[in-house]
């Protein structure tokens, strides 16, 4: 599935759109991450949780849980909530 | 026989280079040999926040640098050529993942990076917020976690939690090697007291005596002892000085308790700050930057007046150096890890400022120059000697 890559994490996948593959967000995550080395840690902590002002959605819909399913035909975006100065 | 460290006679040749980390990226300053002249090398990482950016002695090339960026995790870059170009880790310090029912913890950010032993290439240590310290054995590229701390219970109840310590998070820093000894490490906790291990991080033992407290605390409670700075004498290593939230201080080993040098400041000036500053091969003489710690505790320079102080008798009397620096007008707040020396003869001192300037003095202190402004918020200047 694709997969929107907010910018600053550019610097791991080169695009804004990148392919991945998983049955939960989490498998998706981890696919992302084997793609791109060092990906997943910035946007999930050692604990397994979003980190604070990181937010992901699947088809526009915004999730909080890792172990959310995915279709094959569905589309995952990951926003930065970039707030202060 | 403690190990020298080696001194740099100035000449037409290369200096030293200062690292600056700042809120929005990291910035590398080089010198020629006679130190007058310095060439901008940066930015690197724009708008990513650089907690520490520490240049590897035992090879003159080797970077790391403690980042984070914005709202993602916390990561380490390294670079082998002097930041020509950066790597970044393959397994950042990161807490273990807790288990069922138990409450995890997170690595906010990287506070604190320490080269390890000479004896020990490729070794490093990394203090972090929320408190918790890590090792690295292979050059920075992954990192573990000294469990030993970590998961001490007593220390699990000395660290706090979020709302304890600084602003941004309690930190663990002043991570310190024993030059003679790579089992022997000191470390620091904001709100969390000083420490000792003398088996390499295994076990560890608070070392807070004769350190003072906030009025109206008890100072036998491990978590009111809030060390901003430890800084040990490469001259002497059985010399540690300390800049505290409640002075400044000096103890000689295998004494155990502080002696508050701090007192023998000017009285309308006071002894808080945050950084403090040893000599390469003197161990008798230091450098502060003090600090108003009155009322509401601004932490800008007191009257708006910024200054070193120094000292050459180990903190029995402190003189001000402010040759250069604004007279008047001038609110500074410089952070604990913002204060540096080179190797130089005499000794070069760094000083950044959370206004974004970089001050310079040639000469131990007696006269500052600006060598850079208009940089961002700067959280930490270090100095290193670079490969020739």
């Amino acid at each position: 599935m694709m997969v929107l890559i907010p910018s600053p994490l550019h610097s791991y996948t080169g695009r804004a759109e990148v392919e991945a593959e998983g049955a939960t967000l989490d498998e998706v995550l981890r696919d992302l991450d084997r793609r791109h080395p060092g990906l997943r840690f910035r946007i999930v902590d050692e604990q397994d949780r979003m980190r604070p002002h990181v937010r992901f959605f699947v088809d526009g819909e915004q999730v909080f849980d890792l172990g959310q399913r995915l279709e094959a035909d569905q589309s995952v975006q990951i926003v930065q909530a970039l707030s202060g100065g | 026989m403690a190990p020298r460290t080696p001194k740099r006679r100035s000449g037409p040749s290369r200096g030293p280079v200062v690292l600056v980390a700042t809120r929005k990226g990291a910035w590398i300053f080089r010198a020629d040999g006679s130190r007058r002249s310095w060439r901008t090398d940066g930015p690197h990482f724009l708008g990513q926040v650089f907690h520490h950016l520490v240049l590897d002695p035992r090879d003159g090339r080797t970077l790391l640098a403690a980042a984070s960026t914005g709202h993602l995790g916390p990561t380490i870059f390294r670079s082998s050529d002097l930041g020509r170009s950066w790597k970044e880790a393959t397994r950042p310090p990161a807490f273990p993942k807790a288990g069922e029912g138990e409450k995890g913890r997170a690595v906010g950010h990287v506070f604190w990076l320490t080269p390890g032993h000479p004896s020990q290439p490729g070794t490093w240590y990394a203090g972090t917020s929320p408190h918790g310290l890590f090792r690295s054995g292979d050059g920075g590229e992954s990192w573990e976690p000294v469990s030993g701390l970590n998961d001490d219970p007593r220390y699990r109840e000395w660290m706090g939690g979020p709302q304890d310590g600084t602003p941004d998070g309690p930190k663990l820093h002043s991570v310190i090697v024993d030059p003679r000894d790579p089992a022997h490490l000191y470390l620091g906790m904001s709100s969390g007291g000083v420490h000792e291990s003398v088996d390499e991080g295994r076990t560890w033992q608070p070392m807070v005596q004769g350190m003072q407290v906030v009025d109206g605390f008890d100072p036998a409670t491990i978590t009111f002892h809030d060390p901003h700075c430890v800084r040990i004498s490469p001259a002497n290593p059985d010399r540690l000085y300390q800049q505290n939230h409640c002075g400044i201080y000096r103890l000689d080993r295998p004494a155990t308790t502080w002696v508050r040098i701090g007192k023998a400041m000017p009285r309308s000036v006071g002894d808080i700050g945050f950084p403090m500053v040893v000599h390469p091969r003197e161990a008798d003489r230091a450098w502060v930057f003090p600090m108003d710690g009155t009322s509401v505790w601004p932490r800008t320079s007191p009257g708006g007046r910024p200054a070193v102080y120094g000292t050459s008798n180990g903190g029995r009397t402190w003189r001000r150096l402010d040759g250069g620096l604004p007279k008047r007008d001038a609110w500074w707040t410089v952070k604990r890890q913002a204060m540096a020396s080179d190797a130089g003869d005499p000794v070069g001192l760094y000083v950044g400022t959370t206004s974004g300037e970089l001050w310079a003095s040639r000469d131990e202190g007696r006269r500052f120059t600006c060598i850079a402004s208009h940089l961002p918020e700067i959280y930490a200047v270090e100095c290193g000697e670079p490969a020739r």
